[in-house]
């Protein structure tokens, strides 16, 4: 099978493939970011893309969400290429994503963030909404009470009326969880969830990233340096360097692989702490 | 409707006191026609000014064809109650009933294209374009014959005060018809191109429909028009009460559009393009919204003050006049609706009433250093405005309240709650 690691379980093997990725290539001018990628997830999984600064990562989620169309290659979703379809129809698909760097509507508050994220489904047309009927006021209040559930699971049911701006580092990088998972996605991606954490707050965050994915039946694809996290809760791990895929398999296995310790000591990236 | 808030009660209080105090001072004549002049126009401006707001302070999207829609929404009104005047009811079939049929079509385009993912630029545009052509084809060539006399037995059976105001309506309807028409048709391959170009586009437009006024009996075929001599013979059928009423209704629709989802999905736009459509947001329908909407209330505004002044000139419509909004919405702080509506009348009354009073003649041609001057210093002393964060509470966003039921302890939630720095 492409894009995936030999010997996963049967079971897991058995299931319906989710995300399949086949022959990436992404040409930024003449830098090649991206090279021939497959990749192909199952529904359920929660696996990890690794890989040194500049390997493509980021780029390969880029591609996914239909930010950039790629020079080469096929990206389907339950079967649907998604090649040419714009991002927010991506989105309402079913796939949800956090950013690198936290990209919150910092000015507006810890409940909008989340109700945002409804918007295609709100309910209500824009007439209700100006005339203000009684479909506006119900859908208005289902919505805000669906929102005030959401971010209590996430610790941020106080924190509704605060500018998503004015949280603390840790709680931003949640609200961006929350937001992405009130789009109601099958597959959630993650660029660097853990980044700017310490180590309890990494725990918290692994704890959380189980809990969502049993609660909301997700499938998690994950980009992370802090390898505390990977190793921890992926069940196998894709390794990127220079924009090719150079290792795949198990977290044990992908640690000792030469190549791998190879491309991230060959450019002092602190892995394996 | 048991449970009227009290921030709606104090508003629609107040915006009442307001009409019934200035219906009584005109009517007195302690206001004479110079202020009743500057008020009127105060509150147009407000209109254009608050459509501008909609546009670059909650929409992000800067702005300066406001003039554009402004002018467009003046002289087709004007133009519907002209050829009223004139024994002639076509304004009001090709600018009223065209328009809806424009728009029926437009609804009919819109689900059609749904259908297809992904339809280009330029289908959409030119497929909306030909619509357009269509809809005022089916008017000016079908409906005209068919229903002008028609119009003129109904209306002209009806006494001659109702007549005149049903026909205002209409007119007004026309002008803001046309205005969110235009804009729409114009937005839909300019807003996609990204918001450097869209400024500059916007300014091109309000060009063009200066040049445009200016050889409207030439290129155009609008004799009573003018061209660039001035429009005279429009009826002064704008009063206290229609401005008042256009103004409430624009202040209403803006809130209430502001505070529903779609506003939620317009500010989103403006906070993060990006990141708005990777949750799911339509970035360009949720920049085209706003674009029309606050075309439309300057195609509103452009009525009104074509029936005040009963006269319309392209030199008042010029590119150096579409500044006007764009500073009174700098001073009256971006996103700040309450901001807008006061600096509109401020503007006004300072500029257009209380300067020319006292200042000797001439100072007018100094506005054009002053207003740079003045912008700028705004943008780096007081960018949040003047009133800064102030919104008179019925306009305020509203806050959801806590939830009283308190959810089971969730994991993770101990160790969100302290706050670590990162
Ligand atoms: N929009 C762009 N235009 C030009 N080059 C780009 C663009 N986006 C990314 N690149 C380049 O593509 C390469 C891959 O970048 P990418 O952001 O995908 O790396 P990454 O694996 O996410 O790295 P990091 O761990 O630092 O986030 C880099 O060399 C980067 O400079
Ligand atoms: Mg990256």
């Amino acid at each position: 099978m492409k894009g995936r690691p030999e010997g996963l379980p049967a079971e897991v093997e058995a299931r319906p493939a989710l995300l399949e990725i086949e022959g990436l290539t992404q040409f930024f001018d003449n830098l090649r970011a991206v090279h021939n990628f497959d990749l192909t997830l199952r529904q359920g999984e929660l696996i990890g893309l690794i890989g040194p600064n500049g390997a493509g990562k980021t780029t390969v989620f880029n591609l996914i969400t239909g930010v950039y169309q790629p020079s080469e290659g096929s990206i389907r979703f339950r079967g649907m290429e998604l090649l040419g379809i714009p991002s927010h129809e991506i989105i309402q698909l079913g796939i949800a994503r956090t950013f690198q760097n936290i990209r919150l509507f910092s000015k507006l508050t810890v409940l909008d963030n989340v109700r945002i994220a409804y918007h295609p489904h709100a309910g209500y047309t824009l007439f209700d909404g100006i005339v203000r009927n009684k479909a506006y006021r119900e859908q208005e209040d289902y919505l805000t009470e669906r929102a005030q559930e959401f971010l209590a699971i996430f610790g941020l049911e106080q924190r509704q009326n605060d500018i998503a701006g004015s949280l603390p580092y840790g709680l931003q990088r949640r609200l961006e969880i929350a937001r992405a998972l009130a789009t109601d996605p099958e597959l959630l991606i993650l660029d660097e969830p853990a980044a700017g954490m310490n180590p309890q707050e990494i725990d918290a965050l692994m704890e959380l990233i189980r809990f969502i994915r049993q609660q909301f039946n997700l499938t998690i694809l994950l980009v992370e340096h802090r390898m505390r996290l990977v190793m921890n809760i992926c069940e196998w791990i894709t390794v990127m360097d220079f924009g090719e895929v150079i290792a795949r398999g198990v977290p044990a296995a992908v640690r000792d692989n030469p190549l791998v310790v190879e491309a991230y000591l060959g450019r002092q990236t602190a892995f394996l702490k | 409707m048991k449970n009227i808030k009290k921030s709606t009660l104090t508003f629609f209080g107040a915006m009442l006191a307001i009409y019934i105090i200035v219906q009584l001072l005109l009517s007195l004549g302690v206001l004479n026609n110079f202020w009743r002049g500057i008020i009127f126009w105060g509150a147009a401006i407000s209109i254009v000014a608050l459509g501008l707001n909609l546009i670059y302070g909650f929409n992000g999207q800067f702005s300066l064809g406001q003039y554009g829609f402004y002018a467009l929404g003046a002289y087709a009104a004007a133009d519907v109650t002209w050829r009223w005047l004139n024994e002639d009811p076509s304004g009001i079939v090709v600018g009223f009933l065209g328009s809806a049929v424009v728009l029926g079509l437009y609804a009919l385009v819109a689900v059609f294209l749904r259908r297809f993912y992904n339809v280009r630029v330029t289908t959409r545009f030119l497929a909306y374009l030909l619509t357009t052509v269509l809809g005022y084809g089916i008017a000016v060539i079908g409906l005209r014959p068919l229903l002008e006399p028609l119009l003129l037995t109904v209306l002209n059976a009806l006494p001659p005060a109702v007549t005149q105001q049903i026909v205002f309506f209409l007119a007004l309807v026309s002008g803001a018809a046309i205005a969110g028409i235009a804009s729409f048709l114009f937005g839909i391959p300019v807003l996609s191109l990204g918001s450097d170009y869209f400024g500059i586009a916007t300014l091109g437009f309000t060009i063009i429909v200066k040049v445009l006024l200016d050889n409207t009996d030439t290129i155009l075929p609008f004799p009573e028009m003018k061209g660039a001599r001035g429009m005279v013979g429009i009826p002064q059928w704008t009063t206290w009460t229609w401005v008042f009423l256009c103004f409430l209704l624009v202040v209403v629709v803006m809130r209430n559009l502001l505070h529903s989802s779609t506003g939620r999905a317009i500010l989103s736009v403006r906070e993060d393009e990006r990141a708005a459509e990777l949750v799911g947001i339509d970035v360009t329908q949720a920049k085209l919204l706003p674009f029309v909407v606050g075309s439309v209330f300057a195609g509103l505004a452009g009525g009104i003050r074509a029936h005040d002044l009963a006269f319309l000139h392209p030199q008042s419509f010029n590119f150096i006049q579409s500044f006007n909004p764009l500073i009174i919405v700098v001073f009256g702080g971006l996103g700040s609706m309450t901001g807008t509506m006061i600096t509109g009348f401020l503007w006004i009354l300072l500029l257009e009433g209380a300067l020319r009073l006292f200042l000797p003649q001439g100072f007018e041609t100094w506005r054009f250093v002053v207003y740079p001057l003045v912008l700028l210093i705004m943008m780096l002393l007081r960018p949040e405005g003047l009133f800064g964060q102030y919104e008179f509470p019925y306009l305020k966003r509203p806050l959801a309240k806590l939830r009283t039921r308190s959810a089971s302890p969730q994991p993770g939630e101990a160790a969100a709650s302290e706050e670590v720095a990162p």
